[in-house]
């Protein structure tokens, strides 16, 4: 279990690292397009005495000095497929953003959609009998939470404490200093396939890049799009991407579940460009221009023309119209709501006390989704931008950025993960001195 | 079936946005400070520098530039503005003139840089008879040499050589007889140089015996003895010479002494002078005193 962690702590040296040079960049590797922003951490609250979030919820710390967006290549199902493409596709964004930024990044922040995330509760219990519940004891109450065999070909890429009870006493965030007899935690765990882990280490070692942090964009773009309140009370996050839906489930300010549906906005394209024989760029063009969920009697009438080079005057008149598109596009997009609403059932979402549920990435943008949405999800649903923070230009503000804006976040406050905490004493060979001298001072 | 519309070629590839790895690294070097400012700042300099030295190190090209650099210099220096036409002594006779002309160079025009006018000065003031010289390059490029000579004030008798002597105790010249400078007193003797003000001061207290004094003679290193014609001497103390002198005067004055057979008057005991007869005197002294005493008996 120990030496599972030491990536992940490596990871988060390299963090603190980068927010001394005070220059980390951001990068969403999705399967439409890959984002990269530049953020210099210099702001008033770099030196705040006081813990906790500062004001404009920690990001006045921090500001956005770069920003560039390129359509991704290589990518599928939010999983590196080719490598090569993929790393070129980094490069491109990491150079325009550098560029604009004037200033040289070593160290990155990614996250990735797919890799099929699976969650986990663990639960783990600890007899402190009656002493003070000091950090070892939370650090052993995690180390004894029971570990399921997830599989040796995945990863675990959060594992956050979700909630401390102390004997009858439940819901404590910080347990630390109380007195009492038993110390349960419950930990949420989220796993992916090491295998898209490893390529997207590799691509980005490739750019001559160190990575100081990974993050589930399910995650992220839960903490830039849910407000404070839905993440307290329970809501689920929908990030609809180009190539997978991520769910990410909050409750207490904690993730409690995420998961991925392997379809997105990529589909629809792909849908659109069959039925209507056109190529994928067309298709994708007349989607973002034209596409929609909800046909009303105008759609009939209006008409959209699909064009095509071929040269035949009647293949390149074509005409499609609105309602037609319509048509196609629905249908798909019911269908991932749906798998989406599978998700969320197999998850329990509906004994939640909060059943907000939030729309958001790029797919979110199709006019119409929020009434379709409400049909198949449940009453409260909103559509969900990401937060504003410092310095983000306004062609980085819309919804397909909310992963990119989460990162940013995660960059400047990250939750508590498992490998935050002290490791537990048994597994720590410097203690073994201690224990040494322990020994001769009991026994002498 | 042939389209219509052109198009691009199959075999060209699509336009491929992402910058080449090597491009990459390059751009992310130059974004770093530290290479940035060397390839700004450090290569011109370092390019520079080599261009300059390898130029350098070529004897001809060195030897070019020495001349060169030698020839401004020259022309500069060589404007008329700086140009020293001539030369203007004054002050000091001509045998002074003389010497001090061997000093100064002697062709001109000569250029003001090239005229070390402290060396010259210090030259001039190392001459005997010059107590100090000014050296300027004054109107119209004239080399300005303005001298002020010893002036001097005694003779000072130095074995067979006849010194001049100014008031410092400086000798500032010789002369071949007593009879060229009659007007200046004769001193002799060792240490007499170094005490010329007390000389001059004896000399200037002689009053009416000035005509017959012949000179001043430096007595173990500590007293003068006043000489006068007929081999008279006057022996003074070493302190306070000029009050003895008086002394001897007003004695003179009163009993007319000095024109006796005296031949030395020592006033080196000032509470009791004394005096030296000539022999004959001292002679003649003892046969009157014999003869009165023999008178005195006789009766």
């Amino acid at each position: 279990m120990g030496d599972l962690y030491d990536s992940q702590r490596a990871m988060r040296q390299m963090r603190k690292a980068a927010m001394q040079r005070g220059v980390v960049a951001i990068l969403d590797v999705g399967t439409s397009k890959i984002a990269c922003l530049v953020l210099r951490f210099d702001g008033p609250e770099q030196f705040r005495s006081s813990d906790g979030v500062g004001s404009l919820a920690g990001q006045s710390q921090f500001r956005v000095i770069g920003a560039a967006t390129t359509r991704s290549r290589g990518v599928r199902f939010g999983e590196i497929d080719a490598m090569q493409e993929t790393e070129r596709a980094i490069r491109t964004a990491v150079q325009a953003a550098q560029k604009m930024a004037n200033v040289r990044v070593d160290h990155v922040i990614a996250c990735l959609s797919g890799a099929r995330p699976r969650s986990y509760g663990l639960d783990g219990t600890l007899d402190v009998s009656g002493g003070m519940v000091t950090e070892q004891d939370i650090s052993q109450v995690m180390a004894s939470c029971d570990v399921p065999d997830y599989g040796a070909d995945r990863e675990v890429l959060h594992a956050q404490p979700v909630n401390f009870a102390l004997d009858h006493r439940s819901g404590l965030a910080d347990p630390r200093g109380q007195v009492g007899n038993q110390l349960k935690t419950d930990m949420h765990m989220l796993t992916v396939d090491a295998t898209a882990i490893h390529n997207l280490f590799y691509c980005i070692k490739r750019c001559d890049l160190e990575l100081a942090g990974l993050a589930s964009s399910a995650y992220v773009s839960g903490m830039s799009s849910l407000v404070e309140d839905e993440q307290e009370l329970g809501a689920a996050c929908i990030d609809l991407g180009g190539g997978s839906t991520g769910i990410s489930v909050f409750m207490k300010k904690h993730m409690i579940f995420a998961d991925s549906v392997r379809m997105g906005g990529e589909h629809v394209t792909s849908d659109i460009s069959m039925g209507l024989q056109i190529p994928a760029a067309t298709a994708e063009r007349i989607k973002t221009f034209y596409g929609g969920v909800v046909a009303t009697g105008m759609d009939d009438r209006e008409m959209i023309e699909i064009g095509g080079d071929t040269g035949d005057w009647e293949h390149d008149r074509r005409t499609v119209s609105r309602a037609e598109l319509i048509g196609i596009m629905r249908p798909r997009v019911e269908e991932i709501l749906e798998e989406v609403r599978e998700r969320l059932d197999a998850a329990g979402f509906e004994h939640l006390p909060g059943q907000q549920i939030v729309l958001t990435g790029g797919g979110s943008q199709i006019p119409g989704l929020d009434g379709l949405a409400s049909k198949i999800l449940g009453q409260q649903v909103r559509l969900g931008r990401p937060l504003r923070v410092q310095g983000l230009p306004q062609a980085a503000i819309g919804p397909a950025f909310s992963s990119a804006v989460g990162l940013t976040l995660f960059a400047a406050n990250p939750q508590d993960e498992w490998w935050d905490f002290e490791i537990p004493a048994e597994n720590y060979p410097a203690r073994s001195l201690k224990r040494a001298v322990k020994w001769f001072k009991d026994n002498w | 079936m042939r389209s219509l519309i052109r198009r691009t070629s199959p075999d060209a590839l699509p336009r491929d946005p992402a910058p080449s790895r090597m491009g990459y690294r390059y751009q992310r070097m130059m974004l770093t400070p530290g290479f940035r400012g060397t390839v700004r700042i450090g290569v011109p300099i370092l390019l520079i520098l080599i261009i300059a030295g390898s130029w350098y190190s070529k004897p001809e090209n060195r030897a070019a530039l020495a001349a060169t650099i030698e020839e401004t210099k020259q022309s500069f220096q060589e404007r008329p503005q700086f140009m020293v036409q001539s030369m203007n002594v004054v002050g000091g006779d001509l045998a002074v003139l003389t010497e001090v002309a061997a000093l100064l160079p002697s062709e001109f025009p000569v250029s003001s840089f090239d005229l070390d006018l402290e060396k010259i000065r210090a030259d001039i003031e190392a001459l005997d008879p010059i107590k100090s010289a000014s050296v300027r390059v004054g109107q119209g490029g004239a080399l300005d040499v303005q001298l002020n000579p010893r002036v001097p004030v005694a003779l000072w008798r130095d074995g067979t050589v006849l010194r001049l002597i100014d008031a410092d105790g400086v000798q500032s010249g010789e002369i071949m007889a007593r009879a060229d400078r009659l007007d200046l007193p004769l001193i002799a003797g060792d240490g007499a140089e170094d005490n010329i003000a007390e000389a001059l001061r004896l000399f200037a207290a002689a009053g009416p015996l000035i005509d017959r004094v012949r000179g001043l003679v430096r007595m173990g290193e500590r007293r003068w003895d006043m000489v006068l014609d007929r081999e008279q001497r006057i022996l003074l103390p070493s302190e306070n010479p000029v009050a003895a002198l008086d002394r001897v005067i007003v004695l003179n004055d009163a009993q007319d002494m000095l024109s006796r057979d005296v031949a030395v008057v020592d006033m080196r005991n000032t509470k009791r002078p004394t005096l030296r007869m000539n022999e004959e005197a001292a002679e003649a002294l003892r046969r009157g005193n014999t003869t009165i005493s023999t008178n005195e008996a006789g009766n």
